[in-house]
């Protein structure tokens, strides 16, 4: 019985152990993709907001930013904007993407998240989960800043 | 010693060339692109954010700064409107004299009530202004700011497609500038604060 006890005890240490050291080495990349500079551009009344980001492709292939999801948000699409004849336009994108070792930038005026139906009250200040999906299998969750209608970036 | 006496006749030299160039009728460098002569005065009858009737006639006397959007706009419009707080910013004391107006071309969800809480949002100063269909677009014809409705998203909502014109009038109300929503703070600043000084040395 005391051998038991003191083989578990050896066998807890073991595994106490090998947490400890994996927690001191630095964890292996989960993904490719990461953001930089994620905000939220929140406007009143839960009309659509935009997101905004620049996303980096640590890969050595290039990937494409298939899709968006969030727990706060009902709806959400890829958009571009653009002008076109002397108009601003949106079109939803399928797909955006971005080279081996290289970014995109998501940006006013150009590609960005397109967030309607907030599931709850949302307003400038909080955080928001968006989870970007990639064709590679990949997704990226991440915690982006909400910032007031006028803001221009994600700490002006 | 003898070059410096002359130095006073150099200085009325200059001046003489100064004012001369000053004097010259060449057109002030805008930045923009100078419409005068090419569009309506500003001219309309709509309802404001705050629910009242709203017309020209009670932004005479400032300058306008017009710029064609909807609230379900969540990329464009917001970095205009947020572009034309900037310039508000960079006027100082002359913002005063400076009024924006934003124009809903999609009346049938922009009441005054949503309304008033998008342009509020970006800077208190802004008088948004919808209207009838009929009404926004007989004003969109007027200043050649065509849109259109795009085809309806999955959950039934619609984009639309429209103007990217900033329009820009004087305190009398003649079309002076048109920009568009590419156009930098700078460049918008720049010119109001030029027609302002070209102005008032008419």
């Amino acid at each position: 019985m005391k051998r038991i006890f003191s083989s578990f005890v050896a066998c807890a240490a073991l595994v106490l152990y090998a947490t400890n050291t994996q927690a001191l080495t630095l964890p292996p990349p989960l993904v490719h993709e990461s953001i930089e500079r994620g905000w939220v551009r929140w406007l009143p009344a839960n009309l659509p907001a935009a997101g905004y980001a620049t996303i980096r492709n640590d890969g050595d292939k290039a990937v494409k930013l298939t899709g968006v999801d969030s727990t706060d948000y009902g709806m959400t699409m890829l958009h571009r904007s653009m002008q076109k004849d002397g108009k601003d336009t949106m079109e939803m994108m399928g797909e955006i993407g971005i080279p081996a070792h290289g970014q995109v930038k998501l940006a006013p005026g150009g590609y960005h998240l397109m967030l309607m139906n907030p599931k709850h009250s949302i307003k400038p200040g909080d955080s928001v989960h968006l989870s970007l999906h990639f064709n590679n299998g990949e997704t990226l969750y991440a915690i982006w800043l909400v910032r007031p209608a006028n803001a221009t970036g994600p700490n002006d | 010693m003898s070059h410096l006496k002359r130095l006073p006749r150099l200085v009325v030299l200059c001046t003489v060339l100064v004012l001369l160039a000053a004097c010259g009728h060449a057109p002030p460098p805008w930045q923009l692109n100078d419409v005068r002569g090419h569009l309506p005065d500003l001219q309309f009858n709509l309802t404001s954010d705050n629910g009242k009737p709203a017309s020209a006639a009670d932004f005479r006397g400032k300058y306008v700064l017009m710029y064609f959007g909807y609230t379900n706009c969540p990329d464009v419009c917001p970095l205009t409107l947020g572009h034309l707080h900037l310039v508000m910013q960079r006027l100082g004391a002359d913002a005063g004299k400076v009024q924006i107006l934003f124009v809903s071309v999609d009346p049938a969800r922009d009441t005054p009530q949503v309304l008033h809480q998008y342009v509020s949002a970006f800077d208190p100063r802004i008088v948004g202004l919808t209207g009838t269909s009929a009404q926004i677009a007989a004003m969109a014809k007027n200043y050649r700011a065509a849109f259109n409705r795009d085809a309806a998203q999955p959950d039934g909502g619609y984009q639309v497609s429209h103007s990217s014109g900033i329009y820009i009038f004087d305190m009398q109300g003649r079309a002076r500038l048109l920009g568009t929503s590419a156009d930098s703070v700078d460049a918008i600043a720049h010119d109001l604060k030029l027609l302002m000084h070209s102005d008032s040395d008419d």
